[in-house]
């Protein structure tokens, strides 16, 4: 089952966290691109924002599929190297992008399950701090007549088209 | 300014040996800030088409090409190479150039050729996906001294290091530039455009 409604996400949410949460994450524009339909990966992407006190760190990020990690993409002389991360440090008062060459969400084995326009693929983001906090990445066009490099006009098109951000959560 | 490409396959040799490096400032420089004078990059290839047929190198780079090695697995750095590549060329064609787009994939164990079909489809509806056996993978990248490692770990679910150039080629006179990942599709096709007035 994929599709959660947002008041449901947001009671669970707000009953696995708590008050007792020092860190206070808002999460907003996460989206994944739309993929083949015989991918057998996509890559999720967020903004985190810590408004709290406390560093708070992502741990984790779980859903609906075979395997999902937090991966990051380095690169030394032209040679992308994507690899597994323990986690993402997001320190008080600071916003992290999970962004195209860099962090990512791995959503692997999607085999007959594609990213498709307009799907919301439910997600629990899991941080050392703030707990679980249940998202939905929406799928949107990778837009080629943009480009795929001006990340600003990614960030544009997450923000101005992605209905997602109501459920950006607050703990 | 200095411009780096791996010319080797193994990353020991590559660290040590394999880097050719230019300096930009050269006169020789025709167009756009990555040229090199008289490189041995591309050549003859056999891999297979999105049909599942066999093809060769003048089969597929029929016009001015953009040649990029990835694989299908990598969902954030290929795809964005991938459309910034496509962007290029429909900037181009807005110019009135036709050029073409291929993705090589290294990563043959996973990439049959239906996938790398799917996959390129996603970016331009004339992008050419070409996958093959190891071997004739193997030997496209050395020929267009490309890197790529698969990394150790999960049979299914590994990852596979790779370089990120794309290369200009034309069918007649092959390798005539490379772009980097930080080049833009107006980079690209600006360059592509000068490229495509002196070598027709
Ligand atoms: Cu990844």
């Amino acid at each position: 089952m994929k599709l959660t409604t947002l008041l449901t996400t947001a009671a669970l949410t707000f009953a696995a966290t708590g008050a007792w949460a020092e860190s206070e994450i808002n999460v907003m524009h996460a989206t994944a691109f739309e993929t083949a339909p015989t991918a057998m990966a996509g890559g999720g992407f967020l903004h985190i924002h810590n408004t709290g006190d406390s560093d708070d760190v992502l741990v984790d990020v779980r859903a609906d599929y075979p395997r999902v990690e937090i991966h990051t993409t380095e690169f030394t002389d032209g040679v992308a190297k994507m690899m597994h991360v323990a986690g993402i440090p997001v320190p008080a008062g600071e916003m992290v992008v999970l962004e195209p060459g860099g962090y990512h969400v791995m959503f692997m084995g999607l085999q007959g399950t594609p990213f498709t326009l307009g799907d919301m693929i439910p997600a629990t983001l899991v941080f050392e701090q703030a707990g679980e906090i249940d998202i939905m990445f929406k799928v949107i066009a990778r837009d080629a007549a943009h480009g795929g490099m001006d990340h600003d006009s990614m960030d544009h098109d997450a923000m101005d088209h992605d209905d997602a951000n109501h459920s950006d959560m607050n703990h | 300014m200095k411009a780096v490409i791996i010319g080797t396959t193994t990353l020991a040799i590559a660290a040590g040996l394999g880097f050719y490096t230019w300096n930009t400032s050269r006169s020789a420089v025709p167009c756009g800030d990555t040229a090199v004078a008289g490189a041995a990059i591309g050549g003859p290839f056999e891999l297979v088409s999105e049909t599942g047929a066999t093809v060769t190198d003048t089969d597929v780079i029929t016009k001015p090409t953009l040649v990029y090695f990835g694989y299908t697995f990598c969902p954030d750095v290929c795809p964005l190479d991938s459309a910034r590549n496509a962007a290029a060329a429909y900037l181009l064609a807005d110019q009135g150039h036709d050029i073409g787009t291929i993705f090589i994939s290294i990563d043959p164990e996973r990439d049959t050729a239906q996938i790398v079909g799917d996959y390129t489809d996603n970016f331009h509806e004339d992008m050419i996906g070409l996958t093959g056996t190891a071997a004739q993978v193997d030997a496209a990248s050395k020929a267009y001294r490309t890197y790529y490692r698969k990394q150790e770990g999960d049979p299914e679910y590994y990852l596979v290091d790779h370089s990120t150039q794309t290369y200009l080629m034309f069918p007649e006179t092959g390798f005539a530039t490379f772009f980097k990942r930080e080049h833009t599709p107006e980079q690209i096709a600006q360059t592509t455009a000068c490229f495509i007035d002196r070598i027709g």
